[in-house]
Order: structure tokens, then C-alpha cells, then sequence
């Protein structure tokens, strides 16, 4: 079975709200709509107050190159314009809405039918991705039309649909894929077109076998789609390994994958691009799966951006008791929350809570010189001597040791068996190198 | 719900530990242990029971009074180095120099470098050569296997020469291959039953405590140029099975080369370190003033690591591409 060639870890799956059917999360009295859904600039309100909306509308526009579309995903009467907390403490800015009744744009195509048909250029797909507000949902958020214009002089060769799912717990697109695979195939043959490539490869871990056979079965009928299992191993989903694993070929250090000929595009992204392209309608709402050892009703949820995450923890049994962390995302790269009041976006892949004896970590010890860091980054770093030369400060060595290759995917710190706060130092060195290097190719 | 805890990720942890690796360590020697026993009698209880107490008290008291650090002898580090040390020597050395030999591995070879982790040298080794050097006849006496758990063992045992001292005065009175694979055979306690140590190693291997790249490079190294040696003139030099199968090279192989502390961490630093330890063990063997050599080709190469880490990088994700550009 194919799979990545460096490094890698295996996490527990605790896969606890696999096969639980998405259940849609009722309407909120108040959505709370982040213009900072994506990476880059955050949109521009065109909105203003008093002013009202209906579901589907656009309601804020990007701010230069890298930035994305924000559309209304409610009906109602907009209240306020400003900033508002985020999971994380830091201040965002938010488009407040009164919610009343649930109006739809005329133009979004509602019918449970599936279209099938698509005659639009590829001018035209890349245009309505792109005013659809579409971002990759794998966690990046990278607005997706940017990935789907390679720069001057490079080809897409092929695109990779990276359906893996390798964070433990995360189950949202797993479960998107059983009950939308004809839609998320339809969306890929789109996005070929979009491409002008003649082959997609969708790699997916092999312990969702149900989803391996059902969407052999649907490769079967589309042109150039191909379903590859992949070994359980993680990080099989980061997308420089995950293209390793599909077509051989490293993206090499610095580069996009564009360089090597791919496009990765998220499964869950690719059902957003039907929906865009086929029906009109515009990113308001996504999956996200509501876990942990200790929640009542592990599942997965479908709700509208901008509603309260605690409705969707309310349908999952509402927070448990001895709940120690609560994380957006996965265990191994989800960000722990400071503040659950807050809305969902295009980011909320998932909601993880840790039970109080599990939140904290152990006390670090010396290093011992075991080398399983080594061993276990799939980027080939050297994770203890990076963190040894970013405690150190030498910014330099640290460049020269690549740790801007890091993909924080969190392998080294988890098998340490010193404990060693690994990832931390290396995020801290990242970013001042990073910075580093900015500041210097600014100067040139 | 209490104040929510805010970390970095992963939030999760493979569950290993420093503890956890050492005291897999103690459990893979035990097959070797109960071997040491079987033939060695009350002398090799004595000895380890000596080693190991002496080791940790060490520990102990240098860390509380000495360094003023929080002890942290239960990591198992200390109970490890102090059955290492007595696997490597004779089952009946006298107890004061047993003790000696612990103070210098703790004091010397560990604590003086900072504690786990900061030490250079393999403390065992440091202490087993330490005492070599300074009671040269002691530590070259090894009592004649009985295998009868012996109790009367200790005091009076008369002495056996170990198969490597014999290969140097000729080949004529080998014990067989059987014989030292099981361990009826003279030499350190622990270092006798090749075939204890051997399934200690795949304990070891199994539970991912240590990998392939160091015992087996060292074995294949010695049995490849032993063979060759061999192959040039059989009545001078012992074959290759004879050499692996004697002295300490399987202990040294399996469990004091593996050191994590002392070992290179990445695999073509591995694999190195574990030729230069096969090379330097059969040189000495066969041509040092010594009869073993595993002791001093490990700490040789322990000072090497330092050099092998710096230098011998792990192949970077997308490094080989860049060359074929
Ligand atoms: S987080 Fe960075 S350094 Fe650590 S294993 Fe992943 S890529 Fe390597
Ligand atoms: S895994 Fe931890 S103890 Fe082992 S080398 Fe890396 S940092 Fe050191």
C-alpha cells in the first residue's frame, strides 16, 4: 500500500462519530459572521448597518489578491460592524446579524436534485469559485481559485484530492463522503476542468474502507479519477506527503506543489465547489464533527457559519463535566481554545474535548539522545537540535538546519519520550526566521 | 468545568517515556540474569545485588546532596547502568571493588557530565575499565561456570580462562559452539549465554526500544572481517561464529552500544558508529594487548558520537531531488 517515505507517527484514530449522519444545526437568533475566514487580508465589509440580507448574499469583498468572498449565510438585518474575540483571544472582525426567517437568494438552486451537467468554461468555474467564496477546508483555508491559476510557466499535471483525514477524532469528511460522493465526483470533474488535467488521484487513509469501495465504485464511472488507498500513518494527509505517497515526486524545500505538477485540493472543498458551480450557491456552511472521550453524542454536524459553536455542542450532549481542553481541529494540529463563545467559520473543521486527565502534558526531562524525534518527522528534520539551537537563539544554524521546511505536524513532540516541549521551540524559531527571511528578500 | 487549559499542539503523546525505555532495558537482561545465576551461582547475585544498590544510592546522593537537583533515580537509569556494570564483570570480584566500580560509573561517568542525558561515555564502561585498569588481575580471573545455582560459588570457585584468552594462545582448546552459545563458558557474568542476550535483543527490537542499525552492523562487521581473517589462516584466527558467539560482543551489541545517551542518533551515524565498534573489537582482539576489545571499541566510538551527530544528517524531504536538478 502506498504511503510516505520519511518519518510519520501512529496516533490513536479514536474515531468515535464514525457512520453518525450529519445532523443539521438549527438556525441561531444572532450569527456572528468572521471576515477573517481564509488566509490572507480580511474582506471588506459592503454592508451597513440596518441594512438587511438574505442567505447567500455578499456581504463583505477581499481585500487585495490573497483574501476571499464572505457571504450572508443568513437571513435577517445586519447590527453591527465590528470586532468581536475569537477562539484564541485575538480580535477579528465580525458581521453581526439579527436573524429573521431564513430568505434564500433567488439565484441558489435548492433542489435535492443533482446536476450533473457542467458547459461552463474554464474562465468561467474558476470565476464562480472564486465569487462563491470558496477556501480550502482542510484547515488552511487558502482561498481555493489562487490554486486553481498556476503561476506563468508552471502545469498542472495532476490533481489530488486529499480525502485522508488523518487527525485522529475529525470524522466530518468521512462522512461528507458517504452521503455526498456523486456531488463531491461531479465537483472534481469540475475542477479538472478548471485544471485542464486528465487525471485526479483521491488518496484516502484505508481504515474508511467504506468510502474506498463506494467511491471505487463511483470511479468506475467518471474519466481519469482514480481511488487510492493509503497506510494508516500520520501525517499521510499533510499535502507534501500526501503527495509523495500518490505520485512519488517531494515538492522540495520553499516550493508550492505546483512545482512538481499537483494541485491538492480538500474533499470537503471539492463538495463546495459543486455546490458553487452546479447550484449557485456560495460557502455558508460546512461539517464539523463534534468529539471526544467524554462528549455524550460524538457526531457530525452541518451548520451555517456564524452560528454559536455551543448549538452544535449542544446536539452532541453539551460539554462534559471533567472537560480539560477544548480543541479546534484535531489533537495532533488543532489550536486549543481560550473562548468557546464563538462562531463557526470556513476554519471549524471539528471540536475536540479533552477530559482534564488527558489536557496536560507531562514534565519534560533531559533529552537523551533516543533520536526518535529523528526518526519520526516526515520533513527529515532534526527536531531536538532544532529546538536546542532555537533556545539558543542561533538563527542562523536554524535556517541552515531547514527548519522553515517544518510542517508543525506535531510527530516529533508526540514521540518524545523525554516529553520535550519540541514544536513549541521550533514554532518560536520558525517565526523569527521567517521573519528573517522576509525582511531580507524585502531589502533585495 | 473548571478554567479550560490552553496548550500548543499535538495534544496528544505516543505515552512513552524515559522510564518506560529503561526498564524495558532490565527486562530484556533478565534471560541473561537468570543465565548468570544459573551459573555463576551466589557470586553473581552478590555482585549485581552490590552493583545495582550502589548505583542508585550514588545517584541518590549526588543529585540531593552534591547537586542539589530533585533525584530522579526512579527513571530506572541508574538500576540499568548498575546491572550493565555488573554484567561486565567477573562473579567474583571482590564487593569494596564492585563498589568503587559503581561510584566511578555514577560519580565519573554520568553525574560529572551534567546527569542523563549530558554524559559522553557509557558509565558502565566507564566504571568496568576504570576497575580493569586498576585491578588488572581480579578483573581477568573468572570463576569456572558450574551450573548448579551455586551457592558455595563465591569464595572458592576456581578459575576458568575465557575463550578469548585462549584463542590468543592458540585455537587448540576451544569450547564449542553450543557451549558458548548457551554459556557454559568462563568470563564476565552476564556476557556468557549468547543466546540469553540475543533474545533480550529481539525483546528490544520488538518494543522499539532500540533498532536494527547498531547491533546488526557491529555483528556483521566483526563476522565479516573475522572471516576473512579466518578464511586467510584458519590455525591463527578463530572463525567468525567463534568470535560472535565469545566475549562481550553480543552484550556489547545489543545492550551497551545502544546506549541512546552514547549512540548516534540518525541511521548513517548508526550504522558508523557500529562498523567503527566492529572493526576496533576485532583489532584489538586480535592484535591489543587485551583479550577483549568490545569495552574500548564502544567508549572509542562514544567519543566519536558527538562528531557523527554534528555531521551525518538524516535525509532532508525533498533533498534528493534537488541534487538530480
Ligand atoms: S513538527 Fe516540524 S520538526 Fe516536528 S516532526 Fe513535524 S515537521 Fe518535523
Ligand atoms: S525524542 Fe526527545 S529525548 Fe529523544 S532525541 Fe528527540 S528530543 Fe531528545
Amino acid at each position: 500500500m502506498k504511503t510516505f517515505k520519511i518519518g510519520g507517527v501512529h496516533p490513536q484514530a479514536n474515531k468515535l462519530s464514525a457512520g453518525q449522519r450529519i445532523q443539521q444545526v438549527a438556525l441561531p437568533t444572532q450569527a456572528v459572521i468572521l471576515l477573517d475566514q481564509h488566509l490572507g487580508a480580511p474582506a471588506t465589509p459592503i454592508v451597513a448597518i440596518g441594512d438587511s440580507v438574505k442567505v447567500g448574499q455578499l456581504i463583505a469583498a477581499p481585500t487585495g489578491f490573497m483574501s476571499a468572498n464572505v457571504h450572508s449565510s443568513v437571513s435577517g438585518t445586519v447590527t453591527k460592524i465590528d470586532t468581536v474575540t475569537d477562539a484564541w483571544g485575538r480580535h477579528s472582525p465580525a458581521i453581526t446579524i439579527d436573524v429573521e426567517a431564513d430568505h434564500w437568494l433567488e439565484s441558489i438552486d435548492r433542489t435535492p436534485e443533482i446536476n450533473r451537467i457542467c458547459r461552463l468554461s474554464k474562465e468561467e468555474i474558476i470565476k464562480k469559485i472564486q465569487n462563491a467564496g470558496i477556501v480550502g477546508l482542510g484547515g488552511a483555508c487558502f482561498p481555493t481559485h489562487i490554486k486553481l491559476m498556476p503561476p506563468p510557466g508552471k502545469i498542472a499535471e495532476v490533481l489530488i484530492v486529499n480525502a485522508v483525514e488523518c487527525e485522529p477524532y475529525l470524522t466530518c469528511d468521512h462522512q461528507l463522503m458517504m452521503e455526498h460522493g456523486e456531488e463531491i465526483f461531479i465537483g472534481i470533474s469540475i475542477l479538472m476542468k478548471a485544471l485542464a488535467v486528465q487525471k485526479t488521484l483521491i488518496g484516502i487513509e484505508n481504515n474508511k474502507k467504506d468510502v474506498i469501495d463506494y467511491f471505487q465504485r463511483l470511479a468506475n464511472r467518471h474519466f481519469g479519477i482514480e481511488v487510492v488507498p493509503l497506510k494508516m500513518c500520520y501525517p499521510q494527509g499533510g499535502e507534501k506527503q500526501l503527495i509523495d505517497a500518490l505520485i512519488g515526486r517531494q515538492v522540495p524545500s520553499g516550493a508550492l506543489p505546483i512545482e512538481v505538477g499537483a494541485v491538492v485540493q480538500n474533499v470537503a472543498t471539492t463538495f463546495a465547489v459543486y455546490e458553487a458551480v452546479q447550484k449557485n450557491k456560495p460557502l455558508i456552511e460546512r461539517v464539523m464533527t463534534v468529539t471526544g472521550k467524554e462528549v455524550k453524542n460524538p457526531g457530525n454536524f452541518l451548520i451555517r457559519f456564524g452560528t454559536p459553536l455551543m448549538a452544535a455542542v449542544e446536539m452532541a450532549g453539551g460539554i462534559p463535566e471533567n472537560t480539560g481542553k477544548i480543541i479546534g481541529g484535531g489533537p495532533m494540529m488543532g489550536r486549543a481554545y481560550m473562548n468557546t463563545d464563538v462562531p463557526a467559520s470556513k476554519r471549524t473543521s471539528g471540536l475536540l474535548f479533552m477530559p482534564e486527565q488527558d489536557s496536560l502534558r507531562e514534565e519534560p526531562q533531559n533529552c537523551i539522545r533516543c533520536g526518535k524525534c529523528i526518526s519520526a518527522c516526515p520533513m527529515g528534520l532534526e527536531p531536538y537540535l532544532l529546538t536546542n539551537l532555537s533556545e539558543r537563539g542561533l538563527y542562523n544554524d536554524l535556517e541552515k538546519n531547514g527548519i522553515m521546511d517544518c510542517i508543525e505536524c506535531g510527530c516529533c513532540l508526540f514521540s518524545c519520550p523525554s516529553h520535550r516541549p519540541l514544536l513549541d521551540y521550533v514554532r518560536q524559531g520558525k517565526a523569527t526566521v521567517g521573519g528573517i527571511i522576509r525582511a531580507r528578500n524585502a531589502k533585495k | 468545568m473548571n478554567q479550560l487549559i490552553v496548550s500548543p499542539a499535538p495534544h496528544v503523546h505516543n505515552s512513552d517515556s524515559v522510564a518506560k525505555n529503561m526498564y524495558s532495558v532490565v527486562i530484556a537482561l533478565v534471560p541473561a540474569y537468570l543465565a548468570a545465576l544459573y551459573f555463576f551461582g551466589l557470586g553473581a547475585l552478590l555482585v549485581s545485588l552490590t552493583a545495582v544498590v550502589s548505583c542508585v544510592l550514588f545517584e541518590y546522593l549526588i543529585q540531593r546532596f552534591l547537586l542539589k537537583t530533585k533525584p530522579s533515580v526512579w527513571d530506572g537509569s541508574a538500576i540499568l547502568t548498575g546491572l550493565l556494570l555488573a554484567f561486565n564483570l567477573p562473579s567474583n570480584l571482590p564487593i569494596w571493588m564492585v563498589i568503587l566500580g559503581a561510584l566511578v560509573a555514577i560519580g565519573i561517568g554520568k553525574m560529572s557530565f551534567g546527569g542523563l542525558g549530558n554524559n559522553i561515555f557509557n558509565p558502565a564502561l566507564v566504571g568496568r575499565v576504570f576497575l580493569l585498569i586498576s585491578f588488572p588481575t581480579q578483573m581477568t580471573t573468572w570463576p569456572r561456570p558450574l551450573g548448579n545455582w551455586g551457592l558455595a560459588s563465591y569464595i572458592d570457585a576456581e578459575t576458568a580462562a575465557t575463550p578469548l584468552a585462549m584463542m590468543k594462545g592458540g585455537l587448540a582448546e576451544m569450547p564449542s559452539h553450543i557451549d558458548l552459545l548457551l554459556g557454559n563458558t568462563g568470563g564476565s557474568m552476564g556476557e556468557i549465554c549468547a543466546a540469553a542476550l540475543l533474545l533480550g535483543g529481539i525483546f528490544l527490537l520488538c518494543r522499539k526500544v532500540i533498532t536494527w542499525h547498531i547491533p546488526v552492523s557491529i555483528l556483521l562487521t566483526v563476522a565479516l572481517f573475522t572471516a576473512i581473517l579466518h578464511f586467510a589462516n584458519p590455525t591463527v584466527y578463530a572463525s567468525p561464529l567463534t568470535h560472535l558467539l565469545t566475549g562481550g560482543l553480543m552484550l556489547g551489541a545489543i545492550f551497551m552500544a545502544t546506549d541512546y545517551v552514547t549512540s548516534p542518533m540518525t541511521f548513517w551515524g548508526q550504522i558508523i558508529y557500529g562498523v567503527g565498534i566492529g572493526i576496533l573489537t576485532v583489532v584489538i582482539r586480535t592484535w591489543g594487548a587485551y583479550p577483549e576489545g568490545m569495552s574500548f571499541a564502544i567508549l572509542i566510538m562514544n567519543a566519536v558520537t558527538p562528531l557523527l551527530n554534528t555531521y551525518i544528517k538524516p535525509k532532508r524531504f525533498g533533498e534528493k531531488r534537488k541534487k538530480e536538478n
